[in-house]
């Protein structure tokens, strides 16, 4: 049984700083790592491996940076990785990323599962699973919490929003999964020493087949006018020290504002 | 000129709140088109137009709950490609998002999910969208022909009679899903209205122990508030049910009133109470981000603060 785990890589959001002028983020030099739900889709591979063996390849589109970050999901139990480095997919936009994800799929060898995120961490659209999924011409399972597999057939557990859908599908299926799903592991030491000798696939667009000009239309569908902090008018009255007095002043003021009753 | 505007929701309330938006836009945008999956009674349809729908596309004799996303996005594409309708509203429910990418990769089209507002400017239509895991809104405008918009619940009010007179009603078949439903486990813990509440109070793990949670239930009950929380509370250490977590994975709510408790303030949460008129933060760290999105704040030790609170507002109301 072969499972391509779909990552993303996304810079440490915690860190993001805004200038103050501007309202604009700062993400230059921020530190990179892979996507949290994305180490859920990894963390479900590796269970399936260790339960029914399977060959688990880690997928991921991306700037050059991918050759460390990918080491990451190699150490938590990736059998390889393929990474797909090129200009025009080196944002965060759903469509172009689908379509170089999708030929890399097809030129690895469809596999009988494939596994991501339900959404990226940053930009959480997701539409990559939908579209992945449109693009190879297979079903599609979403938000999945629970997921247990049985001779071709997978049964999932949909965590929607006012009920639990249990759901069956043949393989090969896309699957989306989300954070209660499991808890990823943290790789030993040893782990991450032999990560760096894994398989590493680096291809470029062209050698998907996909031209720079087909990936930067899809790139292009959607504009981006501007992209700022939210303006806050928030009032920032802190009060430290005596919290009793505190509380009352806060209480007035809210019962001026009307507030509370 | 665009060919129009299709909406779609599973759900009643959410077709009346994107068909009363996308009537704002029929001048610029074209009619509005409507997709009913099941079987309707004619009030619906009636509601429908009510709001605004000028073509109304129904799928007799299918049970909603058994279609995949698959299936649903075939039908959308159906109607939409070619001369169709050029603009999709769907809204962002679960299962609307899941829609929403994959009838735009049938339509070759660009899309926007999770959209909190739409507005034309110039020759453009406008969707804003929380991104960077909610430190940042961008404004993004789909450059395609076909345009696919899922849209946050409740980002636009629903009004009746936006529209009189009767609508084209057309029937449609609908392919049978590759994805078998086999069970509907409707989710056992009690409902809740922390997305509609005036008043919410927000726990996160300043709070140390679950028996304490009782000091912020005898709160929420003296401010009539609603209780919500942060992630790890809810999914980690399962001290409040997961139908009351607030963020970016969670519930985004727009309270008159929010009260954060032994809540730091990351991205991923604040996300979902960044729109309260009003936010009260309590936090012994004055270092934490919370303060910096407060309008008022207290640094101190929840367990002294909150009942004080709650004694406060008790007097104050009798």
């Amino acid at each position: 049984m072969n499972i391509i785990v779909c990552m993303k890589q996304v810079v440490d959001l915690q860190q993001v700083r805004i200038k103050r002028d501007t309202r604009q983020p700062v993400l230059e030099g921020l530190p990179l790592q892979l996507g949290d739900m994305d180490k859920n889709a990894l963390e479900e591979a590796v269970k399936i491996k260790e339960k029914h063996g399977a060959k688990v390849t880690v997928l991921s589109v991306g700037s050059i940076k991918l050759k460390e970050t990918v080491l990451q999901a190699l150490a938590m139990g990736a059998d390889d990785a393929t990474i797909v480095v090129d200009a025009v997919c080196d944002g965060s936009d759903p469509a172009p990323t689908a379509l170089a994800l999708g030929a890399a799929v097809k030129k690895i060898g469809l596999p009988d599962l494939i596994l991501l995120g339900e959404g990226s961490t940053d930009n959480y659209s997701g539409q990559v699973c939908s579209r992945v999924a449109e693009i190879l011409g297979l079903p599609q399972i979403t938000y999945v919490r629970e997921l247990s597999l049985d001779s071709g057939t997978v049964t999932a557990v949909r965590d929607m929003e006012n009920a639990l859908d249990v759901v069956k599908a043949k393989l090969p299926v896309v699957i989306s999964v989300t954070s209660e799903i499991n808890k990823p592991r943290r790789p030993p030491l040893t782990q991450i020493l032999r990560a760096s000798r894994k398989p590493l696939n680096t291809w470029a667009l062209t050698d998907l087949g996909l031209s720079p000009d087909t990936v930067g239309s899809a790139s292009s569908s959607v504009q981006v006018i501007s992209n700022l902090a939210p303006e806050q008018e928030r009032k920032g009255v802190i009060f430290e020290g005596d919290v009793i007095q505190a509380v009352g002043n806060i209480v007035d003021a809210l019962r001026k504002e009307g507030a509370i009753a | 000129m665009s060919r129009g505007i299709l909406v779609f929701s599973e759900q009643d309330e959410g077709n009346y709140e994107l068909l009363t938006k996308a009537s704002e836009f029929t001048s610029q945008l074209g009619e509005v088109y409507a997709l009913v999956l099941g079987q309707k009674e004619q009030v619906t349809i009636q509601s429908l137009v009510q709001y605004g729908a000028k073509r109304i596309l129904t799928v007799p004799g299918v049970d909603p709950n058994t279609l995949d996303a698959e299936s649903i996005a075939f039908v959308l594409s159906e109607i939409a490609k070619n001369s169709g309708p050029d603009i999709l509203l769907i809204r962002s429910s679960r299962l609307g998002k899941e829609i929403a990418g994959r009838v735009a990769q049938k339509l070759g089209a660009g899309c926007v999910t999770d959209a909190i507002s739409l507005e034309i400017k110039g020759p453009d239509l406008v969707a804003q969208r929380y991104t960077l895991g909610g430190n940042t809104i961008s404004s993004e405008v789909i450059m395609t022909t076909k345009k696919v918009i899922s849209v946050m619940p409740r980002s636009f009010e629903a009004r009746p009679g936006q529209s009189a007179g009767a609508a084209e009603v057309k029937e449609l078949a609908i392919p049978s899903p590759r994805v078998e439903m086999v069970e509907r486990r409707k989710k056992t813990s009690e409902s809740n209205n922390v997305e509609s509440a005036d008043n919410l109070i927000c726990v996160g793990q300043g709070i140390s122990r679950k028996e304490d949670l009782v000091i912020i239930n005898e709160f929420c009950v003296a401010l009539h508030a609603e209780l919500g929380c942060t992630r790890p509370l809810a999914a980690d250490f399962h001290w409040v049910s997961e139908e009351r977590m607030v963020g970016i994975s969670g519930k985004k709510c727009k309270p008159k009133l929010h009260v954060s408790i032994g809540v730091s303030g990351q991205i991923q949460h604040t996300v979902g109470i960044m729109n309260s008129k009003v936010i009260v933060a309590i936090n012994k760290d004055k270092d934490a981000p919370i303060f910096k999105i407060a309008d008022y704040g207290i640094v101190g030790d929840l367990y002294q603060v909150v009942p004080e609170f709650t004694r406060r507002i008790k007097a104050a109301r009798t």
